[in-house]
């Protein structure tokens, strides 16, 4: 989501070149520019006029260093200052107190506090394995309270029932008791959505924190949000005590201003974002790694961390063992590793976070999507298991089965085992060098101006 | 906008209201407000950080229960927008009574872009104003507010459309659609009731069969109004639902289908194809529906709604928008780059949670809140 950001940036400084120092005049118009990316990726006014101050101070008398360009060198500073803003390492949830700790989540309507307890919810149970109560304290929006309940048993958590005709105070305090009583870890307490000019709604909830006395209040914000995020932030952060916040719905194409207005306007770290309809679409948010995203260097870090996540274990070392083996790499394996890459979030997630992808046109990044992928899966499904396992086995005829099986053309197999054929090899090359011999070989591949190098050369 | 708070301290509140809006900080915000407003008094040039100060309005203290609002005066629009940063920023900016300069300009700018008015469209109009300053086209500061309002107006104009649905299209149906959480299901509420009001016999149709408990959000609105809704539960067919609804809709004999869909980002290409599928199986009953696309967007929305449009137009053919949110302290500024983009109507905006807080778009009444011709003079 930030990359146009990213683009924009690295388009409008090309006049710099040349200048072997940057100083206030020829960094004016550049500034400006900057000031424009910023407001037109919905950074709020205040947090950009802030921004491009202190960029400013920084960039002036600054020698440039031969390996950069003068752009570069004020993209460099640029850069610095946006991390600087965003804070530099992940803020995990405190729930250093004793249980149940409660969470109370506060927003505006319609940015996802609903969504965002129930994939918390499960990240709490899943990954920190925490025995995780839900209670939704929101009275006013129809079916609120059973779309808390509907995801509560979806992410397989307790829920605390309440009723439209209670009290956001009583039903919270009921939920506590509840919660202690089942020696809940953590109490996650859903509240409405409010406007942050509507008083009574904001003494509402400052109440009912004051009630709760939460651990954690996490603000959310949709990622979306234009200029307002500034004003909104500053009257829900004058109102609660905020912990933290998380950022919804950055899998869209926002660019992603708003969560550099709320973490200026507020200081509080950004913990969570979340990035899809699943309740598994949360991720700890890394603004280290992020400022790497936004100069397309990628988020290599979280790829990894992903892919330990969700590969099957058992499967990769079966794989390993009959590779060293030296048994054949089959169609039965290929297919495990396609499945494999859809458990991750499929293609679009991984190439989100890989170096470079960001300077690919959009019309190719919209193409890339797992269809393809959903497609192969087929095609190999309606092999016979002897096929699977033999595939030199398939002649024209096979083909012509296989294709009609799957919904395919001929051709459309072909190309199939024609990128079985470019694993194999692959595999094959790990059998006889071992782990070795496959990290040469990448090296070779990458080292000739790969994707992240494109960048810098720039 | 001033007058209002004060209106509105007479009659008698919630006690939980009168405790918010009696706290010492609003007292102090209002006080350099007054100041300002007074031309005879000079005022410390600051005015960002009042801006910044202004965040409570007392505005908007409303009950959010949902049941109707009966209340005789209702607010009207430019009482509602009048509290809105763009306005307040402007008001500060014109009471200081500037010279016809540059920073005049910069000042306009900065005002545009903070209330999403976009890159693109503030520069369309500030060079526009630049170039008749040149030309010493205003006598003062006044003159060239009354100019920027105009342009503002004839940005709006042509796209305040309203929505008329003709007596012989039977049923007449609309389709909802937009991102997650701007407030589609709520909006069909409000425009079943106000379609009810208007005499016509009202379905509606839960094709969001996606997000958990949105059929019963929707029916609970369909009681509210007494209006019939056709569902299938959750993880239905969205397109399936709402076929039945069209056929349903036809051997009843009613006016106007409404219905409503998932949410979806715009970027997710498989659920913008659905969209279209649904486009097509409606299609099969009949070749005209929908009649009305209603692409529904946040009024927070930042310059993102300018993607939003485009792919939803796409790939659901957007006939109209709904602009909703607009009571907090974004007044949808976006609307103006929308306005230089597309020519797409804007239906309907909505001011608040109650039920008949959904109106007709009036660009007159929308410029002349977020910019009053007289700000300044006061």
């Amino acid at each position: 989501m930030f990359e146009s950001l990213s683009q924009r940036l690295s388009g409008t400084i090309e006049r710099l070149r040349g200048r072997a120092r940057l100083t206030e005049e020829n960094i004016r118009e550049s500034l400006r520019d900057v000031r424009i990316a910023l407001l037109e990726a919905d950074v709020a006014l205040p947090v950009v006029q802030a921004l491009i101050q202190r960029v400013k101070v920084r960039a002036v008398g600054q020698d440039v260093l031969k390996s950069l360009t003068p752009g570069q060198a004020l993209v460099k500073v640029v850069r610095d200052e946006l991390t600087a803003v965003m804070g530099s390492v992940n803020t995990d949830l405190n729930l250093n107190c004793p249980a149940p700790a409660v969470v109370l989540m506060a927003g505006l309507q319609g940015a996802g506090k609903t969504t965002t307890v129930a994939k918390l919810a499960r990240f709490l149970r899943e990954r920190k394995k925490k025995k995780v109560m839900v209670v939704s304290c929101d009275v006013y929006r129809p079916a609120a309270i059973e779309q808390l309940q509907t995801l509560a048993q979806q992410v397989e958590v307790l829920f605390f029932p309440s009723t439209g005709e209670q009290d956001p105070v009583a039903i919270a305090h009921a939920a506590i008791d509840a919660a202690r009583k089942q020696y809940v870890d953590v109490l996650l307490i859903d509240t409405a959505g409010r406007l942050a000019i509507d008083a009574a709604m904001m003494a509402e909830i400052k109440a009912l924190h004051a009630a709760v006395n939460p651990i954690e209040t996490l603000f959310v914000v949709d990622a979306m949000t234009g200029q307002d995020a500034a004003n909104t932030a500053k009257a829900f952060s004058e109102a609660l005590p905020l912990t933290g916040v998380i950022l919804t719905k950055t899998d869209g194409d926002a660019r992603g201003g708003a969560a550099l207005s709320v973490r200026y306007i507020t200081g509080r770290p950004i913990k969570f974002i979340g990035s899809g309809e699943k309740p598994d679409a949360l991720e700890p948010f890394h603004p280290d790694r992020l400022a790497q995203r936004i100069l397309g260097m990628g988020d290599v870090l979280s790829l990894v961390e992903q892919v330990e996540q969700n590969v099957d274990k058992e499967k990769a070392q079966k794989l390993a063992e009959k590779i060293v083996k030296g048994k054949r790499f089959d169609m039965n394996d290929m297919r495990d590793q396609l499945q494999q890459m859809l458990s991750m979030g499929g293609l679009a997630s991984l190439m989100d976070k890989l170096p470079g992808v960001s300077n690919l046109p959009d019309q190719v990044k919209s193409r890339i999507n797992d269809k393809e992928v959903h497609r192969m899966i087929a095609v190999i499904n309606s092999m016979t298991k002897k096929e699977r396992r033999h595939p030199d086995l398939l002649n024209g005829s096979r083909k012509v089965r296989v294709a009609k099986g799957s919904g395919m053309q001929p051709q459309d197999v072909n190309k199939l085992l024609k990128q079985y054929q470019q694993m194999e090899k692959m595999m094959s090359k790990l059998s006889s060098g071992g782990i070795k011999g496959l990290m040469r070989q990448m090296k070779g591949a990458m080292g000739g101006g790969g994707a992240g190098g494109n960048f810098m050369q720039r | 906008m001033f007058k209002f708070w004060k209106k509105d301290r007479a009659p008698e509140k919630t006690p939980a209201a009168d405790a918010a809006s009696e706290t010492s900080e609003n007292v102090v915000e209002i006080l350099p407000r007054e100041v300002m407003q007074s031309p005879s008094l000079s005022v410390p040039a600051d005015h960002a950080e009042v801006d910044a100060a202004i965040a409570p309005d007392s505005v908007a203290v409303e009950k959010v229960d949902g049941s109707e609002i009966d209340n005789p005066g209702k607010r009207s629009w430019r009482e509602r927008l009048s509290g809105s940063a763009l306005s307040r920023s402007l008001g500060s900016l014109f009471a200081r009574k500037p010279k016809l300069d540059e920073t005049l300009l910069d000042d306009l700018e900065t005002a545009l872009l903070t209330a999403d008015v976009g890159v693109s469209a503030t520069e369309l109009l500030l060079e526009n104003l630049r170039q008749r300053m040149r030309k010493r086209e205003f006598a003062d500061a006044d003159g060239l507010l009354a100019a920027l309002r105009e342009s503002l107006l004839a940005m709006l104009a042509p796209i305040a459309v309203p929505l008329r649905i003709p007596t012989d299209i039977k049923p007449f149906v609309v389709l909802v659609v937009g991102v997650n959480g701007v407030g589609k299901t709520t909006t069909i509420g409000k425009l079943a009731r106000r379609h009810q009001q208007e005499g016509r016999q009202v379905l509606l149709a839960a094709g969001d069969t996606f997000r958990a408990a949105a059929v019963e959000q929707l029916k609970a609105w369909g009681m509210r109004n007494q209006v019939a809704v056709i569902s299938q539960g959750s993880g239905a067919d969205s397109a399936s639902v709402i076929f039945d609804a069209l056929q349903a809709a036809t051997s009843r004999n009613v006016d106007l289908l409404i219905a409503d869909t998932a949410g979806r980002l715009h970027t997710q290409s498989g659920l913008m194809d659905e969209l279209s599928k649904i486009k097509r199986v409606l299609a099969k009953l009949d070749p005209a529906a929908p009649h009305e696309v209603l692409l529904v967007i946040d009024g927070t929305t930042g310059q993102n709604a300018v993607n939003q449009v485009r792919q939803f137009s796409l790939a659901a053919g957007v006939t109209g928008l709904v602009v909703t949110k607009l009571d907090g302290t974004a007044k949808g500024g976006v609307v103006f780059a929308l306005a230089t983009e597309f020519a797409l109507p804007i239906r309907y905006v909505g001011l608040g949670e109650g039920l008949d807080d959904l109106r007709e778009f009036d660009p007159g009444a929308f410029v002349t809140g977020l910019l009053p011709a007289n700000l300044g003079a006061e």
